[in-house]
């Protein structure tokens, strides 16, 4: 077998559609084209049954009832409607306290720091320096008026997974509204919404192998958990998102989580054969440093910082794969991966992470080409580094006094 | 980042690089930058016995158009001497090397390491200091 480049090691960025997924959703754009909400005739009720039919699947994947599965555009648009909607719905009872973690995505940052411009108070809490939450900080952090917790269940830089069942138990126990960000965890992780204490869950389709523009949010229904539409309009989905519902995407959606529940433990085995293997290879160069728990993580993601490389000049050395970096100075800002830096991670080595994201066509020859050309850019690189000369020298880089700029 | 040719160049083919001896009297050093914003220059001259730079050597830490602004000042500075190398402006690298303006800061450090070098060598020799 030949190999292309770039190699694609960056599936938790996004997957690309599985084949099986694509071919069943051609169909709904030119044929079964009709309105979902057409109840006059024979177009609107296949597309209605097809809706429903890849309902069925989202909610066979994550062990709930289908009636607690709301189409959104992405999971973007879950975590906003979950949590401004839950935030709004609740506030009034309960109080405007929410408690989330540092090292969540934007799509749960941002709406929770919009609540705090509205009057919510908001608590960021640090994870320990292996990503995950300390239990006991988690309860430290309640207060009467906490209102709503959102915790994500797999981190989308270091992989790791939550313990979701205990953070949940202690938000059941107080009263607390629970929303997880899964956009991460489908296909990768078992998700059982009969057992879990999750009162609300936001999925994405393009994470798993579907199309990009189409999510899910899970509302329990026992107890019935309400939430305040952020999309007025048609009053589609039981009033909580309105809008026209995209039949193709759905219909791709809901595939794309049929074959995830089907092949999720064969393709877990192989992916984390995979994954030990680029590991084994990379922590053979010196001085590197994994990112997360290396245990309570997907095998699906590899995050590793290169000491004495800088980020940027990093990310040139190896186009020839395509991974993420801590590092966002390619943008105007020096600014490095926030999740790191609440990991505790230096300015530096969160500079010069990489994400390694391996998924369902990654070859053993793809993580073999990528093990050797790491070895040879960052031998490279450390020769044209001062720092890593200094090191060799044995000089403590943290007692220079440099001359910042 | 869409980077000029001449940087992918000299990023991908860097030019002197290396350490020369810190000790050797006809050596100046310069080191600018720190690891925390992102980048770190060491630049490094050799004048010979007329006061000529004979060689240039460099070590950066830093993303392509840093390496690359400090890998063309080492070029720029062989059979220059002290003070015309300390006339070298970091709007002459950045014009050469087309840099976007998010990345002018790396040739103000190459300019910086420039200064910083030549000081070193001046500070070594004093029968060059009146000519600062």
């Amino acid at each position: 077998m030949s190999l292309t480049t770039p190699i694609y090691l960056d599936y938790s960025a996004t997957t690309p559609v599985d084949p099986r997924v694509a071919e069943k959703m051609i169909p709904y754009l030119t044929k079964i084209f009709g309105n979902p909400a057409s109840r006059s005739h024979s177009f609107g009720w296949a597309a209605e049954k097809a809706v429903e039919e890849a309902r069925e699947e989202v909610a066979r994947l994550v062990n709930a009832d289908s009636r607690e599965i709301v189409w959104t555009s992405g999971a973007t648009e879950s975590n906003n409607l979950a949590i401004k909607g839950a935030a709004h719905f609740y506030s009034g009872t309960k109080g405007k306290h929410i408690i989330t973690v540092a090292t969540e995505h934007k799509a749960v940052i941002d709406p929770v720091r919009e609540l705090e411009r509205e009057g919510f108070e908001a608590t960021f809490l640090n994870p320990e320096p292996n990503g995950l939450i300390d239990i006991e900080k988690f309860k430290a952090a309640i207060r009467p008026d906490t209102v709503l917790a959102s915790v994500m269940f797999v981190n989308n830089e270091i992989g790791v997974i939550q313990d979701i069942e205990a953070i949940g138990n202690i938000c059941r126990e107080n009263n607390i509204i629970f929303h997880v960000d899964a956009a991460q965890a489908t296909g990768k992780v078992e998700i059982d919404l009969e057992k879990l204490p999750v009162d609300l869950m936001s999925f994405s389709a393009h994470k798993t192998y579907g199309p990009k523009g189409i999510g899910a949010l899970y509302v329990r229904r026992k107890p019935r958990i309400r939430i305040e539409a952020q999309m007025h309009g048609g009053g589609h989905e039981r009033g909580m998102r309105s809008g026209t519902l995209p039949t193709h995407q759905i219909v791709g959606m809901g595939e794309a989580f049929r074959i995830a529940r089907e092949e999720m433990k064969q393709e877990n085995e192989r992916i984390l054969r995979l994954r030990n293997r680029l590991l084994q290879g990379l922590v053979s160069i010196d001085e590197v440093y994994v990112n997360g728990d290396i245990e309570k993580r997907v095998p699906h993601n590899l995050n590793i910082s290169f000491n004495f490389v800088e980020g940027e000049s990093l990310i040139m050395a190896v186009k020839d794969i395509a991974v993420s970096s801590g590092s966002a100075c390619t943008s105007a800002s020096l600014e490095p991966s926030y999740v790191l830096r609440a990991l505790g991670r230096s300015d530096e080595l969160a500079h010069s992470s990489i994400r390694f994201s391996i998924g369902r066509f990654t070859t053993e020859e793809e993580i073999d080409y990528t093990v050797s050309l790491m070895k040879n850019k960052i031998g490279k690189l450390r020769e044209l580094s001062p720092l890593w000369e200094m090191h060799l020298d044995g000089v403590d880089l943290s007692k220079v006094e440099w001359a910042a700029h | 980042m869409a980077y000029s040719d001449k940087v992918i160049d000299h990023y991908e083919n860097p030019r002197n690089v290396g350490s020369l001896d810190k000790s050797d009297p006809n050596v100046g050093t310069g080191m600018v930058g720190a690891p925390a914003c992102g980048d770190v220059m060491k630049l490094q001259i050799k004048v010979n016995d007329s006061g000529i730079i004979e060689d240039a050597k460099f070590k950066t830490y830093g993303c392509g158009s840093a390496i690359a602004s400090s890998s063309l000042v080492t070029e720029w500075l062989k059979g220059k001497t002290l003070d015309q190398a300390a006339e070298i402006k970091n709007s002459a690298i950045a014009e050469e090397l087309a840099l976007p303006p998010v990345k002018i800061h790396c040739s103000v450090l190459a300019e910086d390491a420039i200064k910083a070098a030549v000081a070193d060598l001046k500070a070594k020799q004093p029968m060059n200091k009146e000519t600062v």
